[in-house]
């Protein structure tokens, strides 16, 4: 089975393009299962259910959830090779800007959309600087130069990577990256004793663990305060 | 080729001076490199603590990865004389039901515009992502892509910044929130050209010569009226675009001069491919292709008939626009024939 991991920032088009991706494969008799990781919410498994993928949902609630997706792919990986996937697809909502959850060996892509503005792929950090595959999506509402000029600075964030555009809408450019991602010869058995590409920050303050109440006596741990300052 | 070795000592004011390119690269780094003149980049490294590296989410090792990999690929492009496409040849394949197309070569030459008609969902999607992925029978059609006759290069598909085709359709709209002026720099920039105020200069003149009204340098590119966007998209996407072949999804019949836009296109020498239902259009390409169910049906070249028959449809199309015009202020349609007496 090949383990792919998706991430990206919210709405970018992740669940768009790994279903018009999905498509083609299962076209060619490719079976394909998906894990959705989120926060709070998500309604993507109804959107895979609906295309004909077999999904399952984790929801981090409080945690950051590249943490909550490391503490259970694992778990996710067995139940893929379960039920006898050829491709097991992970789509995380990349909300935490300072994690992502890729890993070594383990193809990486990152979804990004025209519309976040010029100045995001400079601030989304790991989830775009160690991914191998890029794709940006929703290049059909936005002018060429637009598009070109957000592709160089992708570029200039990560040149080793392949950047590609995809309609998620039309799912042009689909297929395309269905053969950059299925590779019948790769398969993953395990994830014992991988590496993250990146680490996860250690920071933990008594908010992440679930204090409300505001004031110096309820904050502990890794707490770091602003400069208001004038210089 | 610069060695890890080399660039881990060496500052990064002396790899601007070498690499002066590498502007970018720093500029899209989380850490502050430029300004640490005498620094070397290990000490640069070594400065900032393990919090600050990871406030920075910053690896030493994926950057230095990245920095060698974006000077490489910055060389071989520089090193290359400009990427000249002269022809585009698509060998058959086959349409959505595996039969063979007909056609035993399709040419699309420079200068030259090939329109592309069939029903929304027949395929032309497919044929654009066979194209921009230089297809060597390897998508589901089976076509082949030639690029000046020849099978082409793989930088195609993978080099960032070197894509085939560039799109142009009524459902683009301008978000970046900047003037037409930077806006313009911005993607000079983007480019790396060396003549910057000229071409930009010239984007501005011809995209006023396109629109119907003229607007100014300093507008907000959001601001800019349906037909001035085109405009500007067309003009931009004619000079200031790298890719070879330009896609138009149809161009709405206001605000612009669509003739004058083509005539742009094919003289910045661009591969031109047209989807269009508009007989006016249509017919001011020099072939039209065909498409259904998934495969390219019929070449047809637009025959001399066709052309006359090009004048005809102008000229209703003129009339038809004097009604709008009429409609819109006020007045009554009537008098449509003598219209024309009067006009001549
Ligand atoms: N115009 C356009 N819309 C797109 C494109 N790709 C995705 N969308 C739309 O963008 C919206 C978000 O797409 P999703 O695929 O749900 O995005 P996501 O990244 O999975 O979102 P989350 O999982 O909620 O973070 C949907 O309404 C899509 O239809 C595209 O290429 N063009
Ligand atoms: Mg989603
Ligand atoms: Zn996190
Ligand atoms: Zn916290």
């Amino acid at each position: 089975m090949n383990l792919i991991t998706i991430s990206g920032p919210p709405s970018s088009g992740k669940t768009a393009v790994i279903i018009k991706t999905a498509e083609t494969l299962m076209q060619r008799g490719v079976k394909i299962g998906a894990v959705k990781f989120d926060c709070l919410h998500t309604d993507d498994d109804i959107a895979y259910e609906k295309a004909g993928i077999p999904v399952k949902k984790g929801l981090s609630g409080s945690l950051c959830p590249d943490h909550y997706f490391v503490s259970n792919i694992e778990a996710v990986l067995e139940w893929g090779l379960k039920e006898g996937f050829d491709v097991l697809v992970s789509e995380s909502a990349g909300l935490c800007n300072r994690c992502s959850p890729y890993i070594k060996e383990i193809k990486a892509v990152c979804v990004i959309d025209n519309l976040s503005g010029i100045n995001t792929p400079k601030k989304i950090g790991p989830m775009l600087r160690m991914a191998d595959i890029v794709v940006i999506t929703k290049g059909d509402i936005v002018s060429q130069a637009e598009r070109e000029v957000f592709a160089a600075r992708v570029h200039s964030v990560n040149p080793a990577a392949i950047v590609m555009n995809i309609n998620g809408l039309t799912g042009q450019g689909a297929y395309e990256l269905s053969t950059l991602l299925f590779n019948d010869k790769h398969h993953v058995d395990s994830l014992k004793g991988r590496k993250l590409r990146f680490s996860m920050p250690s920071a933990l303050c008594s908010y992440c663990l679930g204090e409300t109440r505001i004031g110096e006596s309820y904050q502990m741990g890794n707490v770091r305060k602003i400069n208001l300052e004038d210089n | 080729m610069a060695s890890k070795e080399y660039l881990l000592k060496t500052s990064p004011k002396d790899l601007l001076i070498r690499f002066p390119y590498l502007h970018a690269f720093f500029a899209g780094q989380t850490i502050q490199l430029e300004g640490k003149h005498s620094l070397s980049l290990q000490e640069i490294i070594q400065e900032i603590d393990e919090t600050g590296l990871e406030d920075n989410a910053f690896d030493a090792e994926n950057f230095l990865n990245q920095l060698q990999e974006f000077i490489e690929q910055m060389q071989a492009f520089m090193g290359q004389s400009k990427n000249v496409v002269d022809s585009l040849t698509i060998l058959p394949g086959t349409d959505k039901s595996g039969t063979p197309e007909s056609f035993d070569q399709l040419v699309f030459e420079k200068s030259k515009i090939t329109s592309i008609v069939g029903p929304t969902g027949s395929g032309k999607s497919r044929l654009l992502a066979d194209i921009e992925w230089v297809a060597q029978g390897d998508t589901p059609t089976s076509r082949t892509i030639l690029i000046n006759g020849e099978k082409p290069s793989t930088d195609w598909r993978f080099a960032s910044g070197k894509k085939l085709v560039a799109q142009l359709s009524q459902n683009m709209n301008f978000v970046m929130d900047l003037s037409v002026i930077e806006f313009l720099e911005l993607h000079a920039r983007s480019r790396m050209i060396a003549n910057e105020t000229v071409v930009i200069q010239r984007i501005i003149d011809a995209a006023n010569d396109l629109a119907g009204e003229k607007f100014s340098a300093n507008t907000p590119i959001t601001a800019l009226s349906g037909g001035q966007s085109r405009a500007l998209m067309i003009a931009d996407t004619a000079m200031l675009s790298s890719s070879p072949v330009v896609l138009i999804d149809e161009i709405e019949n206001a605000g612009i001069d669509r003739k004058k836009a083509l005539q742009l296109l094919i003289g910045e020498e661009k591969v031109v491919l047209m989807a269009t239902h508009d007989p006016i259009l249509a017919l001011m390409a020099d072939q039209r292709i065909v498409i259904k169910n998934g495969g390219i049906l019929k070449v047809i070249k637009t025959s001399e008939e066709e052309k006359n028959m090009l004048s005809v449809l102008e000229e209703a199309d003129r009339k038809l626009q004097l009604l709008r015009g009429k409609l819109r202020s006020g007045e009554l349609i009537a008098g449509f024939d003598q219209e024309k007496t009067s006009k001549k």
